[in-house]
């Protein structure tokens, strides 16, 4: 089934286009892009006064399969991400059971493909269980189809260990993410330590719990000569630290999330639950240096750490509240309102951090850019659209968010998945 | 006068000096009912209080309970263990339970901060929080006003040192709020490593040395040290903490002539201060305990009346 896009003001991370294009999507892929396509299609959008781009990729997100399907599954998590204008996504592997073996793998793809919104790659452990004791079977999650693995949720601690994880993904060439937290010194915190958590009483978690783990493992890519991946950068200290690893030419990449670019712990003065997150929100000062840190490359991209949560399971008091809250829905607005609206970056660099440099990370092939002959992937959006984000449109099974009520501007109109519609504001 | 409008009493940074010195007044007009040989004014017959403490208690919860019975209010008090809490509901599911029951106001005490104000946020009743994590113990600190008010006829001007484990006391932060808005010189000293960060933003000065702090001060305010903080690397031993910090009569021989020595128990006789100290002339703390249920009455009769 072929699809026709007229109008098309093409966005791709090297260079915005002037004048409008057709472009016509067949058999999942893209075929062709002109300034007229006269050919019939099957179906017609017309973009016009719309942006349209690679479509988006989140490489960090969670959709609780298996175990925890009260929380997300995968056609919840599909269809919030399909909204959130997303095709690729990578979903982590702290499930009950951990995605620690092929078998798991396997059924997560295949049911994904069934729903077909969106393409789920999953993320396998590193260690066996996240247990940080023996590492997965590596050949065999690359096989079954992972491209990138993690203990996300909590870091590989054990300094040998990951230098063994290292060694071996090298060889195997895949990704390895790590989740950067040293257990020992974040002890139990709930949030940010600083003033806030001072005044509110809570337990804090130190900044260094973070950075030690990314210089860490600096030094070891550094010896190594291989590459890692620092998952949601939340403090101004990790991208300094970042940023000179990259000028000394050491392959370490990263991302970081909205609520990091966008919130500070005072979100947590009135206990709201859904402001506890895993790494915690921090200061002014840190928003500007991730801010500055995706504006200059430091940072590659922006993820969401999408992580459902129940009413019930955040109906609790601050400490016994797990961490995270859903993003699928809100990246766009966030990233369009917080910083291309506000000058920090422009449209092609925004499609660049939430598309093209994930593409590059992971490893996809034809994908993340809008081209003759590459996958048929496309995410159009009405960029002056203004809208407020609503609990009662949240397509995600969880609501856990505290930017509800929060009026954004830039909004996904269509999301394209094969070619196909897998999203579309339209009524 | 002016009028009392708050509903709930979470956190004395809410409050302002005006509302303070309000519960202050009122609890000096219901402290001789204690005395009486009946002990109990109707003023809040009808009313029903329900005293819910997730975390154990003993003087607090009795103080309470007697401050609401002798304004002739009904009460029960329900513990953690005894509720459904540990079947699966949560903390707003099991207040609203309880609201469901015509509750006229919740007496809150629980391990983490903030839960007096997320049942503040869904319930109706009128909250107060006795005792959240280490973030507020407001009645304590009012009890604690009381008593300095009392004994030196004022707050405002007067030197008050809280010494000890700063970091996780929720008495300390009261304290601090509300002495500062009374116009207190507040100054915070204790071991560096339960000495929170920032602290210094609340208005206090911060000390690490109790020989220079007890020099000039009229109020010294001991804080009860946990003693599993030992185990949890925050100290070297409780042996050196008592050398270094604790009360004992020859360090108090260097303070003020009418220094007042305060504890909100229970005290750690040999590690925050000496025994001599805790039954010294200067001690107050049995004062403390009996102003706590004029306090409390105070507390409970302005939140209900003004409804």
């Amino acid at each position: 089934m072929s699809l026709l896009i007229k109008n098309a003001i093409i966005v791709n991370a090297d260079k915005m286009e002037k004048k409008p294009q057709d472009i016509l999507l067949d058999k999942g892929k893209i075929v062709k892009i002109a300034p007229s396509i006269s050919e019939k299609a099957a179906k017609v959008i017309d973009a016009k006064n719309k942006l349209v781009m690679p479509g988006l990729i989140d490489m960090h997100v969670h959709f609780r399969v298996p175990g925890q399907e009260y929380k997300e599954d995968l056609e919840t998590g599909s269809m919030s991400a399909a909204k959130g204008g997303f095709t690729t996504v990578m979903c982590m592997p702290n499930t009950r059971p951990v995605i620690d073996n092929e078998s798991i793998v396997d059924s997560v793809i295949r049911e994904a493909e069934q729903i077909g919104l969106v393409n789920v790659i999953p993320i396998g452990a590193i260690t066996r269980g996240q247990k940080d004791e023996e590492l997965v079977d590596i050949f065999e999650m690359k096989k079954a189809g992972c491209l990138a693995l993690s203990d996300d949720g909590k870091s590989v601690v054990n300094s040998h260990l990951m230098r063994r994880a290292m060694e071996y993904a090298k060889m195997a060439d895949i990704l390895l993410i790590q989740h950067c937290e040293d257990p020992l010194l974040s002890n139990g915190g709930v949030m940010n330590e600083g003033e806030t958590s001072t005044l509110l009483g809570l337990k804090g978690d130190p900044g260094i719990s973070e950075s030690v783990i990314v210089s860490r493992d600096i030094e070891l890519a550094n010896y190594l000569k291989t590459k890692v991946h620092f998952a949601h950068m939340s403090l101004k200290r990790s991208v300094e630290l970042i940023r000179v690893a990259k000028a000394q030419g050491i392959p370490v990449t990263a991302e970081a999330c909205p609520h990091h670019f966008t919130l500070t712990d005072e979100a947590l003065k009135e206990f709201d639950t859904f402001a506890k997150v895993n790494p915690p929100l921090r200061t002014p000062e840190d928003i500007e240096a991730i801010r500055e840190g995706l504006k200059d490359g430091t940072i590659d991209c922006i993820v969401t750490d999408h992580a459902p949560h129940s009413q019930e399971d955040k109906e609790v008091d601050i400490d016994h509240a797990p961490f995270g809250m859903i993003g699928l829905e809100t990246s766009v607005g966030l990233t369009v309102t917080e910083l291309v609206k506000k000058d920090v970056i422009s449209w092609t660099k925004m499609v660049d951090l939430m598309s093209t440099a994930q593409a590059r990370i992971i490893g996809l092939k034809n994908k993340g850019v809008i081209k003759e002959g590459y996958d048929a992937d496309i995410t159009i959006i009405d960029p002056d659209k203004e809208w407020e984000f609503k609990k009662e449109d949240i397509v995600s099974k969880s609501k856990n968010s505290p930017f509800i009520g929060q009026k954004l501007t830039g909004q996904v109109s269509w999301t394209i998945y094969q070619g196909k519609v897998s999203y579309s504001a339209e009524k | 006068m002016s009028v009392w409008t708050k509903k709930h009493l979470l956190d004395l940074k809410d409050l302002s000096r005006e509302e303070i010195e309000m519960v202050l007044d009122t609890a000096k007009s219901f402290k001789e009912v204690s005395a009486r040989n009946v002990k109990k004014v109707p003023a809040l017959r009808g009313k029903t209080i329900v005293s819910l403490f997730f975390e154990n208690s003993t003087r607090t919860r009795a103080s309470f309970e007697l401050a609401a019975k002798r304004l002739s209010a009904d009460t029960i008090n329900l513990t953690a263990s005894a509720s459904s809490l540990s079947k699966g509901e949560t903390i707003v599911d099991t207040a609203r339970n309880i609201e469901a029951m015509n509750v006229d106001l919740i007496i809150v005490r629980h391990g983490s901060s903030g839960v007096p104000d997320i049942l503040a946020k869904h319930l109706n009743a009128s909250i107060v929080n006795a005792g959240d994590g280490c973030r507020a113990h407001p009645t304590q600190a009012l009890l604690d006003m009381y008593t300095i008010r009392e004994r030196l006829g004022k707050i405002a001007g007067l030197k008050v040192a809280i010494v000890g484990d700063i970091l996780h006391s929720r008495v300390a932060r009261s304290n601090i709020w509300g002495l500062t808005k009374l116009g207190a010189e507040v100054t915070v000293c204790g071991p560096s490593t339960l000495m929170p960060i920032g602290i210094e933003k609340m208005g206090v000065k911060v000390s690490y040395d109790i020989d220079e702090v007890i020099k000039d001060c009229d109020v010294l305010m001991l804080l009860r040290l946990q003693l599993e903080r030992q185990h949890e690397k925050f100290l070297p031993s409780l042996r050196e903490y008592a050398k270094e910090f604790g009360v004992n009569a020859k360090r108090l021989a260097k303070a003020k002539k009418n220094i007042l020595i305060m504890h909100p128990g229970p005290t750690n006789r040999g590690v925050e201060l000496s025994a001599e100290v805790a039954d010294g002339e200067h001690s107050v703390i049995l004062e403390q305990v009996t102003n706590g249920i004029a306090v409390r009455m105070a507390v409970l009769y302005l939140l209900l009346r003004s409804k």
